[in-house]
């Protein structure tokens, strides 16, 4: 197979499985819900209620298309989709396994950070063009989250960057051979964990979004394809934050046994499912809360985190 | 920190709790035998309806679900001409049941009435009537009341179930 073939191949591959994948986490997301509250969730459609996700997307696509008449429109349809693009180009530099990846940058981990942080604008601008208080608010919220958790985010990870001594995702899960980075780097991890949590706008961290708030945050005056748009987004979101973290932490696709894919397909599900158990137990901060919670706390413990790492490459000379 | 993730800990073991969704449609719930439900209009023992157009049930309803019109057959036995209950309106309160002197409407167990034509929901006579006495089995109205039935079947004054026989008002004597 030619390179460009191979190339293709994989980022069609790839494409067509993430958007399935996000279909499918709506179900498997309400079905670990159901589970962890003593219920079943959707079992209806489908094998196991399986094709729920179908449902709910022919029912997205054949509601009303609506943009309000008191919103800025261009905006308005431009918002939805840099969500989307930007979360799926995110996910370009995430290496699945060898030779199973679209592309191979050498500042990989940087290109992420900034892809990540782009989508913050897709919320601030839906918020802002929808012309509503609510929407206004939520996108406010985001633009505040996003400041206070963009900083550490970035911070948190240089420690992997320092021990495995590239930006290259390649680089650093081949570094992971002999010892994950999740335990040189627990410190990393957990504040990585927080900020990713934000970062994809999950529970609890959803704030700009807090329906029993905010109506439906950000989104509330979308409908249709555009707001399936932000919810593809969403749970893309997801799977990009599980996925680099299993890459940075978590060895990728190392593992004994199964195959290198088996490996980060099982790794990036588990966790997945930390982030629904995440959502099923934990209650909402306040607005505030969260953001002294990322300034004072979050902060200055990634610094502890990278002055420590510092030290030890300093002293072994790794 | 240790709070959330004890919580996240204990939540995450109820994925061994027994659930407690009832699975509706495949496992059926238990329904008490004094469950309000659909509303039928039943028959006495002798197969005649029940229902004296008495319009009770009528004032009784209060979201005015129940509908009906009064006639009179050749016998002078009264019943109603047409009756209708507008069940997409009906809160199921029993009062109709309650207010009911001749134990005609009733209200079952039945709870399935889903459909997905509004007008549906509306209930003629003929949907409403059933062919047994429901939850009395003996009793009969027109055998116990002290109204006199003119033609064959019938009866006058004096001659229902334990009734006494009419005061002679021109008789002096106690």
């Amino acid at each position: 197979m030619s390179e460009l073939a191979h190339t293709w191949s994989n980022v069609v591959v790839i494409l067509i499985f993430l958007f399935s994948f996000a279909a499918l986490l709506s179900w498997i997301e309400r079905r670990l819900l159901g589970v962890w509250q003593d219920r079943y969730g959707p079992n209806r459609v489908g094998p196991f209620g399986m094709l729920q996700s179908v449902a709910d997307a022919i029912k997205l696509l054949a509601k009303e298309d609506w943009i309000p008449p008191f919103a800025d429109k261009a905006l308005f349809v431009l918002a939805p989709a840099v969500i989307a693009t930007t979360t799926l180009l995110a996910f370009a530099v995430v290496p699945i396994a060898p030779g199973i990846g679209v592309v191979d940058l050498n500042i990989g981990l940087l290109f992420f950070l900034a892809m990540s942080s782009l989508g913050v604008y897709s919320i601030v601008l839906g918020g802002w063009a929808s012309n509503n208080k609510y929407s206004l608010l939520g996108g406010f919220r985001a633009a505040a989250q996003m400041l206070s958790y963009e900083v550490f985010m970035g911070l948190s990870l240089m420690g992997v960057v320092m021990l495995a001594g590239s930006f290259n995702l390649r680089d650093i899960v081949a570094a992971q051979e002999d010892l994950w980075f999740c335990i040189p780097q627990i410190l990393g991890l957990i504040t990585f964990t927080v900020a990713g949590i934000a970062e994809a706008r999950r529970l609890p961290f959803d704030l700009p979004e807090a329906e029993n708030e905010l109506v439906a945050g950000f989104h509330t005056e979308y409908s249709s394809m555009k707001f399936g748009l932000f919810f593809i987004g969403e749970y893309v979101g997801i799977i990009l934050i599980s996925a680099v973290m299993v890459t940075l932490f978590f060895g990728g696709w190392l593992g004994p046994l199964l195959p290198p894919l088996m490996w980060f397909l099982l790794k990036t599900f588990i966790v997945i499912g930390f982030f629904i158990l995440l959502r099923a137990s934990l209650p909402r901060p306040r607005y505030d809360q969260l953001m002294g919670y990322g300034w004072k706390v979050m902060l200055p413990l990634t610094l502890v985190n990278l002055l420590i790492t510092g030290a030890i490459v300093l002293a072994w000379g790794l | 920190m240790w709070n959330a993730l004890k919580s996240m800990w204990i939540i995450f073991l109820h994925m061994f709790h027994r659930r407690v969704t009832v699975q509706y449609p495949d496992e059926k719930p238990y329904i008490p035998p004094r469950w309000r439900g659909r509303i039928i209009l039943s028959r006495d023992p002798d197969g005649e309806e029940r229902c004296v157009a008495c319009y009770l049930c009528a004032a009784a309803c209060p979201v005015d679900c129940i509908a009906l019109q009064a006639t009179e057959d050749e016998h002078g036995r009264r019943y109603p001409d047409f009756f209708r209950i507008n069940f997409s309106r009906c809160i199921f309160c029993g009062y109709c049941e309650e207010a009911c002197p001749t134990d005609a409407i009733q209200l079952t167990s039945d709870f399935e009435m889903g459909e997905y034509d509004r007008k549906n929901l509306v209930y003629e006579k003929e949907d409403l009537l059933i062919d047994g006495p429901g939850k009395y089995p003996d009793y009969n109205f027109y055998r116990v009341a002290g109204l006199a039935i003119n033609g064959e079947g019938g009866k006058n004054k004096g001659e229902a179930e334990n009734e006494a026989p009419p005061v002679d008002l021109h008789h002096l004597l106690p």
